[in-house]
């Protein structure tokens, strides 16, 4: 429909709406977030909560307990490689649609542990992620910030065509592999219809031997 | 706290302990007390109990890894013209490695401390165990389970020796300096060193 004519509608006290406006608008405006932190940015995560910051303003008061009443999951924290079959479990568990949001460097890419060998190098490697939040912790400002980015890609997702979203698309996965744990690492150590490794292009400076033995 | 005199009171009251101080050239000069596994628990019973000691709290216990390499050998080399000879000798020193673990002990009760406990495995294959300190030390529990988990030793007597860090299913130690880790190499923009090795092995082998 026309926005000019939208306007001029609802001056006269007439509201218009489309099925698809009003179906996003229910879903971005009440994401419940999984109760469930793993690391120092779930402390952030909670002051997000409280009164000073106070993300129940935008509909994601209630934090549930249990992931069948969840509809987003905070990635907040270090993922140990022991805990990484619990968190991919958790997500298979929520029912759709649902929302992935990886908060702080450690979720992300395994931050400052990315060299361990106990940390898995981000939750990207077993389940999609919607938004990423770096930090180390972020503040609080920017989980409200990331949660309102979540509002605004709901907002503009087309329910029909190509670009509907994953829960409308029989084609895609609704469960994704859960890590075993093998003898040397996580099996598979990564998920490779979710996950593709980074094409990048290193270029080391002309006669730059710096820590090449 | 004097090592030397500690030395020589165990000795006296653990008939046929063997003990060797094991100097630290450091600034801080904290010298370590090397037990003999057999005599461990009845030397730390003591030092726990005796009155002049009193040892009640184990602050620490920590793992060392001392591959065949880096190992430092018992018995100084001479300077022999004979090569043979001087092989024999260094191979009587430490051809397997070994595992050690070390004890930080203070007393609350006294205020002194620390001492410090090492004990050695023969090597760090199979003959790894050694006695555990917790039923002397409660204190020791997780610690030593952490340094079975990340080392692999075996402290015979500890009350739960599980895993504590990495799974069940785990079968290296993460912490021993020959551990090869999964080549699960990613980009990072800050490569350098071993990082950086890594990064050249993964990109520049392959185009």
């Amino acid at each position: 429909m026309d926005e000019a004519l939208k306007t001029e509608l609802s001056k006269q006290g007439i509201f218009t709406t489309s099925l698809q406006e009003l179906y996003n608008w229910g879903r971005r405006s009440s994401l419940w977030p999984l109760n469930f932190g793993l690391a120092c940015c779930a402390i952030e995560m909670i002051a997000t909560t409280m009164a000073r910051y106070d993300l129940a303003r935008f509909g994601a008061e209630v934090f549930r307990p249990s992931p069948r009443q969840a509809d987003l999951m905070i990635v907040a924290g270090t993922i140990t490689k022991k805990m990484a079959p619990q968190v991919v479990r958790l997500y298979n568990q929520m029912p759709e649609p649902k929302y992935v949001i990886s908060m702080g460097a450690c979720a992300i890419s395994g931050g400052p542990f990315k060299q361990g060998y106990n940390v898995l190098k981000g939750i990207d490697r077993y389940i999609p992620v919607d938004i990423y939040i770096p930090g180390c912790p972020p503040r609080p400002e920017a989980l409200i910030d990331g949660f309102m980015a979540l509002q605004r890609k709901i907002d503009a997702q087309q329910l029909t065509g190509e670009t509907r979203p994953r829960h409308l698309n029989a084609a895609e996965p609704s469960e994704f592999i859960v890590p075993k744990f093998g003898a040397h690492d996580l099996e598979p150590s990564q998920n490779p219809d979710t996950w593709h490794p980074p094409l990048v292009n290193i270029t080391l400076a002309e006669n730059d031997e710096s820590g090449i033995a | 706290m004097n090592l030397e005199s500690l030395k020589s009171e165990i000795e006296t009251n653990i008939p046929g302990c063997r003990l060797e101080i094991i100097p630290n050239p450091s600034p801080s000069a904290q010298h370590s007390l090397l037990v003999d596994p057999e005599h461990a628990m009845a030397i730390s019973i003591f030092l726990r109990d005796s009155e002049p000691y009193r040892l009640d709290y184990c602050s620490n216990v920590t793992g060392i890894d001392w591959p065949p390499s880096a190992a430092p050998h018992n018995v100084k080399l001479k300077e022999m013209d004979d090569g043979g000879e001087q092989d024999a000798e260094a191979e009587q020193a430490q051809p397997t490695g070994y595992l050690e673990a070390v004890y930080h002990l203070y007393s609350m009760e006294k205020k002194h401390g620390p001492v410090i406990l090492r004990m050695r495995t023969e090597d760090r294959a199979t003959r790894v165990h050694l006695p555990s300190l917790t039923p002397v030390w409660r204190s020791a529990d997780f610690q030593e389970r952490e340094i079975f988990d990340l080392f692999g030793i075996i402290f015979d007597g500890h009350p739960d020796l599980r895993r504590i860090l990495m799974w069940e299913e785990f079968e290296d130690y993460p912490m021993r300096r020959d551990y090869v880790e999964p080549d699960d190499y990613e980009y990072e923009p800050t490569a350098h060193d071993e990082v950086l090795r890594k990064t050249m092995h993964h990109y520049s082998g392959n185009a």
